[in-house]
């Protein structure tokens, strides 16, 4: 082989491993900062809080009929386990790829599941989604493409599930945008849930992540379903105008009913018009306050 | 770090050519009216949290101590009303923004909440000997990603702004504080949804050694509006 064609396999060799020109590499362990949202994430969001959730009335009747205790029956305990978990959960990434082996190609971004939803592998080869008649299941199918150094990854076949942690549903035919922006050891992600079935407009969530030397272990299987103490045959629930928690937000934070039933004006600067002569400001947080010395969360 | 990032400060314009300037070399466009979008952190946002609520907020003790002495009657009758609207918080404002060019080097972002503006210095800009304001001083760079000249593909990229020189103020508004020794960095990205509408993200890292454990790191998006509608010009609130 004379020089020219050595040099040539070399870097053939070198390139084969490298990803193309604008991409960056998402691989690694990346903590959660969540440092907005943190009880949302953390032990949950307040009953009947859906401000700021562009839901439609059917999604509100839909979580109004929502009792904690539906997520006890044995047909509903894995009922959270969405890709949206990632932007209602306080967990951090770990992101990996899969290459070709022959090609050294990256084929696909693959986040490490925990034990409350499972692995999203993002597909990055072109593969098309299934047929919209295919099985949903709580992974969903998901491709990305890149677009300079951001990767957007698309989720569909998703069944139902949730998007705020106490009631607030997700259709099998909702959809997940993530777009994932990195800037050195900071990245954020843009989650967009589309549903026609429950949204008025997308419901967007942003989350901030610092990559960490330390490994962010992955978890699973996701889910495992046990008896919780729900007898057969019994579907916790609320009847139209029995959700006994409706005032939740109001006894607590004085945040009149009309912003804690949500809805895509609520999630507008304009909407505080409509509010602020019906709010006072609370003389005290009484609980989950946060901070050092302060009432424990729920 | 993989990133291909380039500080697009006066590069070439050509071969030859004189150095672009940083609005035109600007790998996205920002400009214009953007609302915000408070689907996050709403109770903190929204309306005035209740004194001694801090979700999420790494607080040192020495800002725990000022922020529980907060009353927003004292606050009000103070007469200083816009210490909630400084730059490491007003981005969390519900509010619109209208972001301009001011000239080939600085942009512009104005917001009607609280009637601030904040200016972005791009390039060698140093800032001059002043006191400490609300805005602080910014200066900022383009971090340039994909193709884009001469590269092939298209140009991707986001802002980085650095912000120092801050007056002291409020990371929400019942006095949870930041002190004057915070510095506020932000990344602005561009993200387009399916539905066509433009979101603006921001990350937001705030770092007080004074009143943060550690950075305060969140995130605000905005959307991209066609024209001012629902521009309203509002002073600032201590209370609201």
């Amino acid at each position: 082989m004379t020089l020219n064609k050595m040099s040539f396999s070399l870097a053939l060799l070198l390139c084969a491993g490298l990803p193309a020109l604008a991409e960056i590499d998402l691989s690694g362990s990346w903590t959660a900062k969540n440092h907005e949202d943190a009880m949302e994430r953390g032990a949950g969001p307040n009953p009947d809080d859906w401000a700021g959730l562009p839901f439609n009335d059917a999604g509100r009747a839909k979580a109004l009929s929502f009792s904690q205790s539906t997520i006890s029956m044995p047909e509903r305990i894995c009922w959270f386990q969405t890709q949206w978990h990632i932007a209602a959960g306080p967990f951090s990434l770990n992101i990996r790829n899969e290459s070709d082996p022959l090609t050294g190609k990256i084929v696909a971004w693959v986040i490490g599941g925990w034990e409350t939803r499972a692995p999203m592998t993002i597909w990055m080869d072109g593969r098309p989604h299934p047929s919209k008649n295919a099985p949903h299941d709580q992974t969903g199918f998901t491709t990305g493409t890149w677009n300079g150094d951001t990767l957007t990854a698309y989720t569909t076949h998703i069944k139902t599930g949730y998007m705020r942690r106490n009631g607030a549903a997700s259709s099998d035919q909702a959809t997940i945008t993530t777009t994932f922006m990195r800037h050195g050891d900071m990245m954020t992600l843009a989650l967009v849930m589309e549903d026609p079935v429950y949204l008025t407009e997308p419901y967007i969530l942003t989350r901030s992540y610092m990559l960490t030397p330390t490994p962010v272990a992955v978890a699973g299987p996701p889910c495992v379903v046990g008896y919780e103490g729900v007898e057969s045959g019994r579907v916790p629930h609320y009847l139209p105008g029995k959700n006994p928690f409706v005032e939740e937000m109001m006894r607590l934070y004085n945040i009149p009913k009309e912003a804690s039933l949500g809805g895509s004006e609520t999630m507008y600067p304009a909407f505080r018009d409509k509010i602020k002569d019906k709010f006072v400001i609370p003389a005290k947080c009484k609980i989950n306050c946060g901070a050092p010395g302060a009432p424990a969360q729920n | 770090m993989a990133q291909a990032g380039l500080h697009a400060q006066g590069r070439g314009g050509g071969r030859g050519g004189p150095p672009m300037t940083p609005k035109a070399a600007a790998p996205i466009d920002l400009t214009g009216y953007w609302v915000s979008v408070v689907t996050e952190d709403w109770r903190y946002r929204m309306v005035t949290p209740a004194p001694g609520d801090y979700q999420g907020v790494p607080m040192t003790q020495a800002a725990l101590k000022i922020a529980d002495a907060w009353d927003p009657a004292k606050e009000e009758a103070s007469g200083d009303l816009c210490k909630s609207y400084g730059a490491p918080t007003i981005l969390r404002v519900p509010e619109h923004l209208h972001i301009t060019w001011q000239d080939d080097q600085t942009m512009k972002m104005e917001t009607d909440a609280g009637k601030q503006t904040r200016i972005f210095h791009f390039g060698d800009w140093k800032a001059p000997e002043g006191p400490r304001t609300l805005q602080g001083d910014s200066v900022a760079a383009w971090e340039i990603q994909g193709g884009g000249r001469g590269r092939g593909g298209p140009a991707n990229g986001s802002m980085k702004v650095m912000t120092s020189n801050l007056k002291a103020g409020f990371l929400r508004k019942n006095g949870v504080p930041y002190s004057e020794n915070a510095s506020l960095t932000e990344y602005y990205d561009l993200v387009k949804e399916r539905n066509g509408d433009m979101l603006m993200v921001v990350t937001i890292v705030v770092t007080d050694p004074m009143y943060l454990r550690e950075s305060f790191i969140i995130s605000s998006h905005f959307k991209k509006q066609a024209s001012d509608d629902g521009w309203k010009p509002t002073e600032c609130s201590a209370k609201w």
